[in-house]
């Protein structure tokens, strides 16, 4: 017993000693490279003091030489300063700090809002068009807008990445954006993979908080239920001339208003869009493009409120199949096609390019788009049988953004919708033919102290339906913290 | 039918493509200073864009579609960097599709990584105004970093370009040493300056005011990039009387009024300074952007 401890401790110590001694071997080293490297450094500064030295004496010949009005010797330039030396006495960084110095840019936007509407937003329709999610003028009263925390950097020496994440007040958390872009392709293209905001039109790919007003126009609420996001993949490719041209190609899920998931394979959405810009003068530029979105529903629901339109439909309408809906509106859902076809510009003046002080900003957009495909009612019986639907629709905004002194901004928004021509087949009684265009008028003043911070106040009439307007005043502040990126033209 | 009009919009890309600018050597400069360097070098055998125009201020400019057109077939990119030009050079960058010029690529060159920086913030926050975390960007207002970018630049452009790299060469040599014997020039014209105090509008002369051992007392905007309110600029009144400055500086894209407003009220300068190529008449090349800063400061202190 006694032996066999001993021959443990024995093997124990004879296991050990090696090791200690590797460890004290491997601290000499340490010490020896912290030396080479302590002299290396010395060295290094040494060297870059008598640099120093040489380049002032050579100066100071030069200066006499030219005192004596001699011909100015052909001497070296002044070399460029050497690096700094590497810090000898640094102590060694910790791993967690030297990780800490690659992480992604951060910021964050801090959104909110006032607001005082004369109709009850949860009766918002807009007469004659199938309403979309996200659509309308939003909560009464004081409200937080979207939060949005954003992180980019680059991935590698061929990718950047960013992700940003949007929190509504209702405290969820939604993917708004997250792509990757491969920057290191040549030839003009740039690849672009994930979630992201789709190049359809000019505005759909800016973020709300870049937005001149402080809604979207009545045109992106109808057609795209504000912003068409999709999830897939995107090239875009610029024209090698001095003119700007550029051309995009989308490929995406198609699960997003106003498509649906359809659990297909493939491509369940498509994008394509060209633009071309350019510059008359130094203080003016512009920007024009043309777009077209291709893309399916499957019964994506809606609740249509006949009544609205002035049908009387309360005491319950009758649909296809006989099925009835009850109160004032009837559950829908849509089954077909979605075609959306958008054309735009922007014009943007500045004063000699400096946008600082004074500038003046002019843009428009055409949408227009074309459902066709089958309509079901959705009511307490379920699906009733199909009826065929179709409608053609349009709508436009054109507003104009003023910088009449730093820091202050007046802008006017004209919107205007055309109801166009629906065909709900059996559903015909439902879609009264309407000659009514929705339409509205914006006007909004805006301070910003710096590019990070914006407060405005906005008062817009809209006329959403016959005899119904709506007198809309917000308050909102926009503010901006952390690494905030720049804003695209 | 479908296909012959695709056929026709490809060939007359392809065509359009192809009568582009790609023969030469293409630079893209952010600023009017980089630009005449690379053509000081460059000479007839390089295409020099500048992407901003002498009066235009460098740090508010927008990312506009003519700058992406030009980056996309830019060979390379000289920029500023410490942060002058974040506000618009990342985003016409990742839009070119041109992996050539993208940062960390060979074609894309930072002139400020070539010198020292000076004017590095205490603090970093954004409640001390538009402030460069990076240090003072404005470099160019000493001539002896035109020196440092330049040997850097020519380097940088025969590794791009091996082609022509012997005549960039040649031409990198002769302005080298020309610059060497204004630099003796205008040290020994701009001795009268040394010791003078200055006021500046925005803190953009850091470089210069320590190249000719002048003194900034104060400057116009209460922080950097920042306009000019009444409160300061009584403030800095107050501070002149008892500290009295020779002369306010002022870079030519910048406006006037604060500076009038305070020359209005005391007996001081108000000395527009080129800031740039092309910032003033005389201010034509490099050469002349120094000779007129420095005929422009001594008739200052007359």
């Amino acid at each position: 017993m006694h032996n066999r401890m001993l021959l443990a401790s024995a093997l124990a110590l004879a296991l050990a000693a090696p090791h200690a001694r590797a460890a004290s071997d491997k601290d000499l080293d340490e010490i020896r490279a912290q030396i080479r490297d302590l002299k290396a450094s010395y060295e290094a500064r040494i060297k870059a003091l008598e640099d120093r030295l040489k380049d002032a004496e050579a100066k100071a010949t030069e200066a006499k030489a030219e005192a004596a009005r001699l011909p100015a010797p052909v001497a070296a330039v002044p070399v460029p300063e050497p690096p700094p030396p590497p810090m000898a006495s640094a102590p060694p960084s910790s791993p967690s700090s030297s990780l800490a110095a690659f992480n992604p840019a951060i910021s964050a936007i801090l959104n909110g809002r006032y607001a005082n509407l004369s109709q009850d937003p949860s009766q918002f329709r807009l007469a004659g068009f199938a309403p979309a999610p996200g659509a309308g003028p939003g909560k009464r009263g004081f409200s937080l807008g979207e939060s949005e925390v954003a992180f980019s950097a680059n991935v590698d020496h061929e990718f950047s990445g960013t992700l940003i994440f949007s929190v509504t007040p209702e405290d969820t958390v939604s993917v708004e954006e997250a792509y990757g872009i491969y920057a290191g392709a040549p030839a003009g293209f740039t690849p672009k993979l994930g979630r992201f905001f789709s190049g359809l039109g000019y505005l759909n790919e800016q973020h709300a908080h870049a937005w001149d007003f402080t809604d979207a126009p009545l045109v992106y609420q109808a057609f795209l239920g504000n912003q068409y996001q999709t999830d897939g993949l995107q090239l875009t490719w610029v024209a090698p001339t001095d003119q700007f041209f550029m051309l995009g190609g989308e490929v995406g899920s198609g699960g997003m208003f106003p498509g649906t998931d359809r659990g297909k394979n493939g491509a369940g959405s498509g994008v394509v869009f060209a633009r071309v810009g350019g510059d008359v003068g130094y203080s003016n530029s512009w920007l024009a493009g043309v777009s077209y979105l291709r893309t399916a529903a499957r019964e994506r629901p809606f609740d249509w409120a006949p009544s609205f339109d002035g049908v009387t439909g309360t005491g319950g309408v009758t649909g296809t199949g006989g099925v009835t809906g009850t109160g004032t509106t009837v559950p829908f859902s849509f089954t077909g096609t979605s075609h959306v076809a958008a054309a735009d510009f922007v014009w943007k003046w500045s004063p000699n390019g400096n946008p600082h002080t004074t500038n003046f900003k002019l843009q428009g957009e055409y949408l227009w788009r074309k459902e066709s495909g089958e309509l079901a009612l959705a009511g307490d019986g379920g699906g009733g049988a199909p009826g065929s639907y179709s409608s053609r629709q349009s709508g436009w905004y054109l507003q104009g953004v003023y910088q009449f002194m730093p820091q202050w901004r007046v802008g006017l928004r004209y919107d205007r919708l055309d109801s166009g021509s629906v065909d709900a087949g059996p559903n015909a009684g439902l879609f009264p033919a309407t000659s009514f265009d929705p339409r509205r008028s914006t006007a909004m003043v805006d301070w910003s102290p710096s590019e990070f911070s914006r407060v405005r106040l906005q008062f817009a009439q809209a006329k959403f339906a016959p005899g119904l307007t709506d007198n809309e005043w917000f308050l909102q502040y926009i503010l901006s913290i952390g690494a905030h990126g720049a804003h695209k033209f | 039918m479908r296909s012959r009009v695709l056929f026709v919009i490809a060939a007359s890309i392809a065509a359009w493509s192809g009568g582009g600018a790609q023969a030469a050597f293409n630079v893209f400069a952010t600023v009017p200073e980089w630009g005449a360097l690379v053509q000081e070098i460059g000479g007839d055998k390089v295409r020099v864009y500048t992407a901003t125009n002498p009066l235009q201020d460098p740090h508010h400019v927008e990312a506009r579609p003519s700058l992406i057109a030009r980056a996309r077939s830019a060979d390379l990119v000289v920029a500023t960097g410490a942060e002058l030009e974040v506000g618009w050079l990342p985003l016409v960058l990742q839009q070119a599709g041109n992996g050539k010029v993208q940062p960390g690529a060979p074609g894309y060159f930072e002139a400020t990584s070539q010198v020292g920086m000076l004017g590095k913030p205490q603090r970093l926050d954004r409640a001390e105004g538009d402030v460069h975390p990076m240090g003072d960007p404005h470099i160019q207002t000493d001539p002896r970093n035109i020196a440092r970018v330049a040997a850097a630049l020519a380097q940088r452009m025969q590794q791009l370009d091996p082609a022509d790299a012997a005549y960039f060469k040649q031409r990198y040599d002769d302005f080298a040493r020309r610059w060497t014997a204004a630099l003796a020039k205008w040290e020994q014209q701009a001795a009268p300056l040394r010791g003078v105090p200055v006021v500046v509008q925005h803190k953009a002369f850091t470089y210069l005011i320590a190249w000719l051992g002048m003194k900034e007392v104060a400057a116009l905007e209460p922080k950097p990039g920042i306009e000019p309110t009444t409160a300061h600029l009584s403030e800095v009144l107050a501070l002149l009387q008892r500290e009295p400055a020779k002369m306010v500086l002022r870079a030519a894209y910048q406006g006037d009024q604060a500076s009038q407003w305070l020359a209005q009220r005391t007996k001081i300068n108000v000395v527009v300074l080129p800031f740039t190529v092309g910032g003033t008449e005389g201010a034509k090349d490099l050469f002349g952007l120094y000779d007129d800063t420095i005929a422009r400061l001594l008739k200052g202190i007359q």
